[in-house]
């Protein structure tokens, strides 16, 4: 019978990026026991990918900044789809989380008069990431993490959850094992917060790391929890192309927002030849406009590259298919170009995109002040996940809460550069208050030991079958190949129809996957444990997009190319049959309260 | 580029390990944790290795490659020499966990003993402060830190005299170096420097700084103006007379 470490806490934290780090520092600040597990080494987590900036309306480089015109841009960007709570709590709590990141020893560039620097970004009118470069992420996960070690927290680093324990539908904690020597845990808890972040590696071509296998949607739907707005997956638009091991790398929207532009083969700025309807008014229809819109010029309207990213991505896979692009299967993103209109442009460019100039001269081999970069679209960001509570991101499970990327509401459709950052700030901070509230009210709940052991059994079949069972990288990798080419960025039904089929025959599949060795650092019966998860999201993925019969935002259905009023009041959410099975059905929308719908109006 | 590669991989545990031989193709832009990701897929799948971002931004990857402490996924195989095997070892510093991977909590261990930051009162009415870009970008470039302890895994003084125990190590000099020259921190790090986390073990031999994926200028830029703190507050000759009379 395997054994179990026991450990006990108030609140436990599921993931240590930005949010799950932000949830325990307000947990711990609460005074109660607060544990927090990693799947990767403390301050390792994706969150320090994110590179532009995190979205805040300090108004401090343009004073007709505030919360309701962000709150306008969310909502727009997110086609109306989103939970509009969170949409408002979001624009308005962002600033005084920025600010309390200073307060922990971030340092976020300056402007002239000495306040924290803001600049443009796809979708929000006015400049509104607050950024160190192009290394915002780095900057906010170091402050937290170095927050947060001094709060009390305990860390348990590379482990990964199993399974979420519940007491009659209660929350009760989780276990799950570690990678250093594959042990066995039960953590006890009165409350959880799941902070787990995405599912970019059941796509082929992604920007995120071997984490990103959509843990916490998968365990949140097994717990009984509903799942919201799975359909909406976000390409970015620029991802490295080539050299081809590199491929899916996040190049930052900070290229475009510096007066970077997006050219075909021909040599064509491409984005000024379809712009929507909803962002007509604020386009600039010349590249004058749009240069002097990235220099900071108030009366200018931004340039079409910094349409929201859905469209930039859709635009650019537009240009490939038609045989417009370059040699490696992209478009070119110039920033060496500036040279025209500025002077010393390769040090303004060195200073304002350190890590992009790095990146690049490291692994393409390309100066990016003097030569134009390939790119194209990669899986980014998941907008769908737990559903949950606006102000309190509990879930539909008591005692379960859910913040960052693996929530969904605040995105809709499409989320908006730099407001994954601020998500993740203002969320994690009210699901840590929250949680700590929960945790204090209620007792602890009892464990199921016969679950216990059935689960850590379970987790080392995969031993007894051995080599000769199925190869779990395998199988990832063709579940990656097959959701790329069927439920990428465009869509269709028979493609979708097919996709569940393979991701059908792939989970019984994976039932046999085999690994070798033992459980000390084992990644391949990591992987194999991973699998389940992706496939679940997978599947979850395939069919909200199939009941989606539109396109809106991130989703693009080559059969019902427009937009469908009649879909634009409802969610679609996925939970757990009585019998095991996924359903799949449409929600309306919450109504929208009479003062923010004026918000909306006034800002079209 | 030569179309396949021999990668000399040691792979074992606490206990004891040996080089094990590993040949795959290899394709133009590779890196080094691409072949060993292919390596593990296709015949070693119990092969550890500890990996994140595959971007030089997390610093997990951290391993010694034909002997140099680097990061595997900013190394192309295109710079290094396909006729002769590609030797992969552990980063010899941190206790083996297993292959590839080493236990590098020491250092998550270490920074708790450093004192936190420390702000002073707002400048603003409004909670907020004023700084100069010029007075940030000092620190900046000690916040570009990945943390991914290649500059602990070349430090003489773990490496070779395992003072874990008593020295801090160049990453953690970085860190205080953040901290104290931040333009908002109070707390005051120079005694602890001196006595608590031994700035003075550090010979300046800039090996840390040589193999820092951030080219961050550990010696110069921090180790050293942290020894001056420490030497003007206690090796100051005119102060330790005024002290004696």
């Amino acid at each position: 019978m395997p054994e179990f470490e026991r450990f006990s806490y108030d609140v436990l934290v599921i993931g240590a990026g930005g949010a799950g780090l932000r949830a325990a520092i307000e947990a711990a600040a609460a005074g109660v026991k607060v544990g927090v597990v990693c799947k990767s080494l403390l301050g390792k987590a994706h969150t320090v990918m994110a590179e532009g900036g995190v979205a805040a309306a300090l108004a401090n480089v343009d004073d007709r900044d505030n919360w309701r015109v962000h709150f306008a841009d969310t909502m727009r960007g997110g086609q109306y789809l989103n939970n509009w709570r969170m949409a408002e709590l979001h624009a308005k709590e962002a600033p005084e989380c920025v600010h309390e990141l200073e307060a922990w020893g971030a340092l976020f560039d300056r402007t002239e008069d000495g306040r924290i620097l803001q600049r443009n970004f796809g979708g929000h009118r006015y400049p509104r990431l607050a950024h160190v470069g192009d290394r915002t992420g780095l900057e906010m996960i170091r402050t937290l993490q170095d927050h947060g070690i001094h709060s009390g927290m305990e860390v348990h680093m590379e482990c990964t959850v199993l399974t979420l324990l519940l007491d009659s539908g209660r929350i009760a904690g989780a276990c799950g094992y570690d990678r250093e020597k594959g042990r066995f845990y039960l953590w006890q808890a009165k409350a959880v917060v799941l902070a787990t972040g995405g599912i970019g590696r059941a796509f082929k071509v992604t920007s995120n790391s071997w984490e990103y296998t959509g843990d916490g949607h998968a365990l949140a739907y097994h717990a009984g929890a509903e799942l919201k707005d799975m359909e909406f997956v976000q390409f970015h638009p620029t991802g490295m192309v080539w050299p081809i091991s590199v491929r899916g790398i996040l190049v930052t929207e900070g290229v475009r927002g510096e007066g970077g532009v997006l050219r075909n083969k021909e040599g064509r700025r491409f984005m000024f030849d379809e712009i929507p309807d909803l962002y007509k008014e604020q386009t600039a229809d010349n590249e004058e406009e749009g240069w002097r819109y990235t220099q900071g010029d108030k009366n200018a309207r931004r340039p079409p590259e910094l349409l929201t990213r859905d469209h930039v991505a859709r635009c650019i896979n537009r240009e490939v298919k038609a045989g417009r692009g370059t040699p490696h299967g992209g478009v070119f993103l110039d920033i060496a170009w500036i040279k025209e209109r500025m002077p010393k442009s390769e040090e303004h460019i060195k200073r304002k995109l350190p890590s992009m100039y790095h990146q690049f001269k490291q692994l393409a081999d390309l100066d990016i002040t003097k030569e134009p970069m390939e790119v194209g679209p990669t899986t980014h960001y998941m907008m769908g996940g737990v559903s949950v509570d606006g102000d309190s991101q509990m879930s539909t499970v008591p005692g379960l809460f859910a913040a960052g990327e693996v929530a969904a509401g605040l995105h809709g459709a499409n989320r908006l550069g730099g407001n994954s950052l601020s998500d993740l700030l203002v969320f994690g901070r009210r699901a840590g208050r929250f949680a700590a509230e929960f945790a204090k009210s209620n007792s602890a709940g009892a464990i199921d030991e016969a679950q216990l052991q059935a689960t850590a059994n379970a987790s080392l079949a995969p031993f007894d079958r051995g080599p000769a069972g199925e190869n779990p990288y395998q199988i990832q990798y063709e579940l990656q190949e097959s959701m790329q080419d069927l439920v990428g960025i465009v869509r269709t039904e028979s493609e979708m129809q097919r996709a569940l089929e393979i991701v059908g025959h792939l989970s019984a599949r994976a039932e046999r996957a085999g690994v070798a060795g033992h459980r000390q650092y084992n990644n391949g019966w990591h992987t194999a444990m991973d699998l389940a998860n992706l496939l679940n999201v997978s599947e979850a993925i395939t069919r909200a997009a199939l009941l989606r019969t539109e396109s809106r935002g991130a989703q693009f259905r080559e059969d019902f190319p427009n937009k469908d009023a009649e879909w634009g009041k409802y969610n679609i959410i996925v939970k757990r049959g009585a019998y095991g099975e996924m359903q799949v059905e449409r929600r309306p929308l919450e109504p929208l309260p009479a003062e923010l719908k004026a918000v909306i109006e006034e800002m079209k | 580029m030569a179309t396949q590669a021999m990668f000399r991989i040691w792979r074992g545990d606490a206990a004891g390990g040996q080089f094990k031989d590993f040949v795959t193709p290899v394709e133009e832009g590779m890196v080094v944790l691409d072949a060993v990701h292919r390596i593990q897929a296709q015949q070693a799948p119990d092969l550890a290795v500890r990996w994140n971002c595959k971007a030089g931004k997390c610093g997990s990857c951290s391993a010694e490659i034909n002997g140099m402490p680097k990061l595997m996924c900013m190394t192309r195989l295109s710079n290094l020499n396909l006729d002769m095997p590609v030797i992969l070892e552990p980063m010899h510093t941190f206790p083996v966990i297993r292959d590839l991977v080493t236990d590098v909590s020491w250092n998550f261990r270490v920074k708790k003993t450093i004192k936190k930051f420390r702000p002073r009162t707002p400048d603003a009415p409004d909670g907020t402060w004023r700084m100069q870009q010029a007075d940030v970008e000092r620190v900046q470039e000690f916040r570009k830190c990945i943390e991914c302890f290649l500059c602990q895994d070349v430090c003489h003084v773990l490496r070779e005299h395992h003072k874990q125990e008593e020295f801090i190590g160049p990453r953690f000099l970085v860190h205080v170096a953040a901290l104290e020259m931040h333009p908002l921190d109070t707390e005051d790090r120079v005694t602890d420097l001196r006595r608590k986390h031994n700035i003075g073990y550090c010979n300046i031999t800039t090996c840390c700084r040589q193999v820092c994926p951030e080219s961050i200028t550990i010696t110069e830029n921090a180790i050293i103006p942290l020894k001056e703190r420490v030497v003007d507050r206690f090796f100051d000759p005119l102060k330790q007379l005024f002290h004696i009379i």
